[in-house]
C-alpha cells in the first residue's frame, strides 16, 4: 500500500503553515508587548481564520490534532500515514 | 542605518600554508541593534511571505549568506 | 500539558541524497546549542523566572520541539534509503553500526547529549543572557552548516531556522529591559 498525498495537500498545508507561523510570530511579540492593542486584534482575527482552514483541510485528508482537537472518521484516522517527516 | 556584516583584515604571514583570505567577516544581524521592538512596525504584505522569510518583520529579518559577499568563502 | 499537529512549522524538502549532510545537522539535534537544548532550557527556567517573561519562555520553548522535529526530519529523508556503502562513504558508518538508521541525540562528533548544555542559574539576569548567547550560537551554527551545504531546498530550511534564532534572540533581549524596567518593585523589605 502506497498512497500518495496530491498536489493540494501540500498547497492547503502551506497555507495553514504560514497563518500559523505569523501567530507563532505575533504570540511571541505579545508575551513581551502585551499592550499592542491592533496586534491582539491581528492575533484574534487570524486565529480565526487558522481554525475555518484547519476544519476545511481535514475534511479532507484527516485529523490535524488529537486528544479531542480534531474530529475523527471512521474507523479511526489519526493514526494514518504520512505523518509531517513523511511527507 | 546598520549594516548586516562587519569586515576585518587578518595579519597575513608569507609562512601560511593555505592561500589567504585577506578579508574576513562577521555577521551582525539585526537584533543587535532593535532596542525594543516599536509598535506598528511594518509588517511583510502575505503570510506565505512571512514565513518564508522566517519573520513577520523585514526589519528583524537577517540574510545569509552574506547577500553583498557570497559568504566568508568569498575573495 | 502539550497537543501535537500533524504538521511541521515550515515546508521540509531535502533535494539530494547526501548522508553526510545528516552528520552535520545532528548538531542541531544532539549538540550544546541545539534545538533540544534549547527547548529543554527554557520550559526548565520557566519555573523560577519571574512571572513576566514565563510566557515567552514558555512559548519559545515549544517552538523549539518544532524546530527539533524539522531537524529530524531533514536527517530522516537524508538517511532513510541510503545503503550502508553510501552511508559508510557519508563518514556516518560509525553511526550506522550502533545504530543503524535510528536517530540519537549526539552532536556532530559522536558525542552523546548531555544535560550539562542546560544552564539554569536561578538568576533572571543570568539566565536570560544565558538565553541570548544560546540563541547566538545555535544562528551561527546554522551559518556553518549552510556554509557546508550545497542542498538549496535544505539551505532554505536552514535558513528559516536561522531567522528564527534572530526573533528568539530580540524576545529575549526584551525580556531583560522588561526585568530591568519593573516598576512594581517593592523598595522596602
Amino acid at each position: 500500500m502506497n498512497k500518495q498525498m496530491p498536489p493540494e495537500y501540500y498547497q492547503r498545508l502551506e497555507e495553514i503553515q504560514a497563518n500559523d507561523f505569523v501567530l507563532v510570530e505575533l504570540n511571541l511579540y505579545l508575551d513581551t508587548h502585551p499592550n499592542d492593542y491592533e496586534a491582539i486584534q491581528q492575533f484574534n482575527e487570524l486565529s480565526k481564520k487558522t481554525m475555518q482552514l484547519k476544519i476545511d483541510f481535514e475534511k479532507q485528508f484527516g485529523p490535524l490534532m488529537h486528544f479531542g482537537k480534531s474530529f475523527s472518521d471512521y474507523p479511526w484516522n489519526w493514526k494514518d500515514t504520512p505523518w509531517p517527516w513523511q511527507v | 542605518m546598520f549594516t548586516q556584516y562587519k569586515y576585518w583584515e587578518p595579519y597575513i604571514s608569507p609562512y601560511d600554508p593555505c592561500k589567504p583570505i585577506k578579508v574576513k567577516s562577521y555577521a551582525t544581524p539585526p537584533q543587535l541593534y532593535m532596542g525594543f521592538q516599536p509598535y506598528g512596525l511594518k509588517q511583510f504584505n502575505t503570510p506565505k511571505e512571512a514565513l518564508y522569510h522566517g519573520t513577520l518583520w523585514p526589519q528583524l529579518y537577517s540574510p545569509y549568506p552574506n547577500p553583498h559577499k557570497g559568504g566568508d568563502q568569498g575573495e | 500539558m502539550w497537543y501535537y499537529e500533524k504538521k511541521l512549522q515550515y515546508p521540509v524538502k531535502v533535494s539530494t541524497c547526501n548522508p553526510m549532510l545528516a552528520k552535520f545537522l545532528i548538531e542541531q539535534y544532539g549538540g550544546a546549542d541545539g534545538e533540544l537544548a534549547a527547548a529543554l532550557r527554557y520550559l526548565n527556567q520557566r519555573y523560577t523566572i519571574p512571572g513576566k517573561v514565563v510566557g515567552l519562555l514558555n512559548d519559545i520553548g515549544t517552538e523549539e520541539f518544532a524546530h527539533l522535529e524539522m531537524i529530524a526530519t531533514m536527517v530522516y529523508k537524508l538517511t532513510k534509503d541510503a545503503t550502508p556503502e553510501q552511508l559508510k562513504q557519508a563518514g556516518i558508518g560509525e553511526h550506522f553500526v550502533d545504530h543503524d538508521r535510528a536517530l540519537f541525540y549526539h552532536n556532530a562528533a559522536g558525542v552523546p547529549f548531555t544535560a550539562t548544555y542546560i544552564q539554569a542559574k536561578g538568576d533572571p539576569i543570568a539566565d536570560l543572557y544565558e538565553d541570548i548567547a544560546a540563541e547566538e550560537k545555535a544562528r551561527a551554527t546554522y551559518q556553518w552548516i549552510i556554509d557546508m551545504s550545497d542542498d538549496p531546498d535544505l539551505n532554505d530550511s536552514l535558513k528559516f531556522l536561522r531567522e528564527r534564532e534572530v526573533v528568539h534572540s530580540q524576545r529575549f533581549r526584551e525580556a531583560v529591559e522588561i526585568l530591568k524596567e519593573d516598576r512594581d518593585a517593592k523598595k522596602i523589605f
